[in-house]
């Protein structure tokens, strides 16, 4: 918990003026009959932020989604988009979504699934602009039914830029897809928000939130136990690594820098694990004869076990989430 | 990428479209669809069509008097009316195919108001059941056998396809209940039965007693009925405009009350 909140006050930034946050939870919880799939989630998102949902199957990353796409109400808590109930945010247009699976008719054709989108809304971008946008102006004319699986999601990516959203929700978009094909939907999906787009997906590919979003939000158990960069959220967890050289250390003394998690020494090298590396690096360095520091980073997929897991024996081994 | 700047939305400019999102673009693609599914405008236009030239050319008794016109005339405005409450019944139900597709989740990521969709199926349900219609009654025309005046073509087929309306409101119940994408082959068996105890294939008079005192709380006995008043003459019985008032309160009260269910924000 201790970098949530790390943007809380980024909607009120000089500038910002009277804009309203692109997504604004407070107190959310949502119960499915005695099931409590979101415990109490507060969330802002300011406009032009990418944002990784990053969780466990289980963890309320979708039953958060569809909260704030309005798909359901929260049993309590309040949810806004740009300052308005979501289903008025999507009757404007101001919000779109890329779901898992379904969602397609397979008798329309690709164009027509994309023009009766488009007819339903009062400002669109042009059919064929959004299917080149997508990559698929090529299927215009083939039925739905006969699109493979990655076609059908750049389909529903191509439907989601129709109504030119300011906020784009995708949950678990590249589920199913091989890499080439989730690759490809990445880049398609980077190149769009440059142009400025809020981006929010859920996704339990690690490697997807470490490399596409801005900032990483580490669900488990409908909570948010971390929220930050993605290197934030590494060094949360797992810290990282500071290895330097240093003769005849004194392992109390170094156990004593502010923030050192566990000192091993071995002969002439020494090994702290800390989530302040940068305070152990500046010790060792100042006031010691240390010298080829060396500060490594563990990837992500450490941090997510760490903090999503319920195994908290430091095994490593992932227990998997229970739901 | 999170400090990148940004030219700032601008919300006011955003508007919701009218009518709930109702257009035609949205009907035209509806009815296009609609056309594609074979077996369903099979079902609807030429099923009618073969069981009129089956029964309705009969020389034993299709040039008999009846009512305003001849028998024939009358064999063709139950199998117009079968022909258009399966239409209007198919029409329906395919909410249960695009239920079971996603395509009605994702609709609601969208402008299109729930009331909305349900005009829209009702409206593409009226073309095909006013094709159909129109297929019995032109073959009508062309073989020449059924007969009566020029008014009563255009007022009984006008009450068939206005009345198969209540079966869109009763294919929508079905696929909202039904959750399955042979939705269709349990509701033609279906209507079947009830074409049979509404009097539309064969008068009710050659069925026993017991088959004719519960036909005539069947949903198609009413509007069967109703549908021939201007060609008998006489008015309508009071019963069934009930039968048909009833049945229209259970069909569009059952729609309505699973499609709340359906788009509830659980």
């Amino acid at each position: 918990m201790a970098v949530a909140n790390a943007h809380s006050g980024r909607g009120l930034v000089p500038g910002a003026g009277a804009q309203p946050l692109a997504i604004e939870l407070s107190g959310v919880h949502k119960s499915f009959g005695p099931v409590e799939a979101v415990k109490g989630i507060n969330l802002n998102v300011a406009s032009g932020e990418i944002v990784a949902f990053l969780g466990p199957n289980g963890a309320g990353k979708t039953s958060t989604i569809d909260v704030i796409l309005g798909l359901s109400a929260p049993t309590s808590g309040a949810v806004s988009v740009f300052g308005m109930h979501p289903r008025q945010a999507i009757t404007r247009g101001l919000v779109s979504a890329v779901m898992q699976t379904g969602g397609l008719l397979k008798d329309l054709t690709v164009a027509e699934t994309a023009s009766y989108t488009a007819s339903l809304f009062t400002h669109t971008r042009p059919v064929k602009e959004v299917l080149e946008r997508a990559g698929i102006a090529a299927l215009a004319d083939r039925r739905v039914g006969k699109c493979s699986g990655g076609e059908q999601q750049r389909l529903r990516f191509a439907m989601a830029l129709l109504s030119d959203p300011e906020l784009l929700i995708l949950d678990e978009p590249t589920t199913g897809m091989d890499v080439e094909g989730r690759r490809s939907f990445w880049a398609a999906i980077q190149q769009d928000a440059e142009l400025g787009r809020t981006v929010l997906f859920a996704t339990h590919y690690l490697d997807e939130a470490d490399e596409y979003a801005g900032r990483v939000i580490l669900l488990r158990h409908g909570q948010i136990v971390a929220d930050g960069t993605a290197a934030q959220v590494k060094a949360l967890a797992a810290g990282r690594t500071v290895r330097a050289t240093l003769a005849g250390a004194d392992a109390v003394a170094l156990r004593a820098i502010p923030g050192a998690d566990s000192v091993e020494v071995r002969g002439d090298t020494v090994l702290i694990h800390s989530g302040d590396s940068d305070a152990v690096a500046r010790y060792l360095l100042t006031s010691t004869p240390a010298r080829d520091l060396e500060v490594t980073a563990r990837g992500l997929e450490d941090a997510f076990i760490a903090l999503t897991s319920d195994d908290t024996d430091g095994s490593g081994n992932y227990a998997g989430d229970p739901r | 990428m999170s400090t990148r700047s940004l030219p700032e939305p601008d919300l006011s400019t955003r508007r919701a479209p009218g009518l709930g999102g109702l257009n035609l673009t949205v009907l035209r693609l509806e009815i296009r669809r609609l056309l594609r599914n074979r077996r369903t405008v099979i079902f609807a236009l030429v099923l009618p069509v073969v069981f009129f030239l089956g029964f309705g050319l009969n020389s034993a008794y299709a040039t008999d008097p009846d009512g305003h016109g001849n028998v024939s005339a009358f064999v063709m405005i139950n199998l117009a009316l079968y022909g258009a409450v399966l239409a209007t019944t198919s029409c329906g139900a395919m909410v249960s195919i695009e239920r079971a597709a996603g395509w009605s989740r994702q609709l609601r990521l969208t402008p299109l108001s729930p009331f909305a969709y349900i005009v829209i199926k009702m409206l593409t349900a009226l073309v095909l059941g006013l094709g159909s219609v129109l297929a019995v009654f032109a073959v009508g025309l062309i073989t020449g056998k059924p007969s009566m005046p020029g008014y009563l073509w255009i007022v009984t087929g006008l009450c068939v396809w206005i009345g198969s309306l209540l079966f869109a409101a009763f294919g929508l119940f079905m696929g909202y209940v039904l959750p399955t994408e042979n939705v269709m082959q349990i509701l033609g068996i279906g209507l079947a039965l009830l074409a049979f105890a509404g009097g539309l294939f064969e008068p009710l008079s050659q069925f026993p007693h017991l088959f004719r005192t519960i036909a005539q709380f069947t949903p198609l006995y009413g509007l069967n009925q109703l549908v021939h008043v201007p060609f008998f003459g006489g008015g309508a019985h009071l019963a069934w405009v009930a039968n048909t008032v009833v049945w229209l309160v259970i069909f569009a009260g059952g729609a309505i009350w699973r499609f709340r269910k359906d788009t509830a924000r659980v």
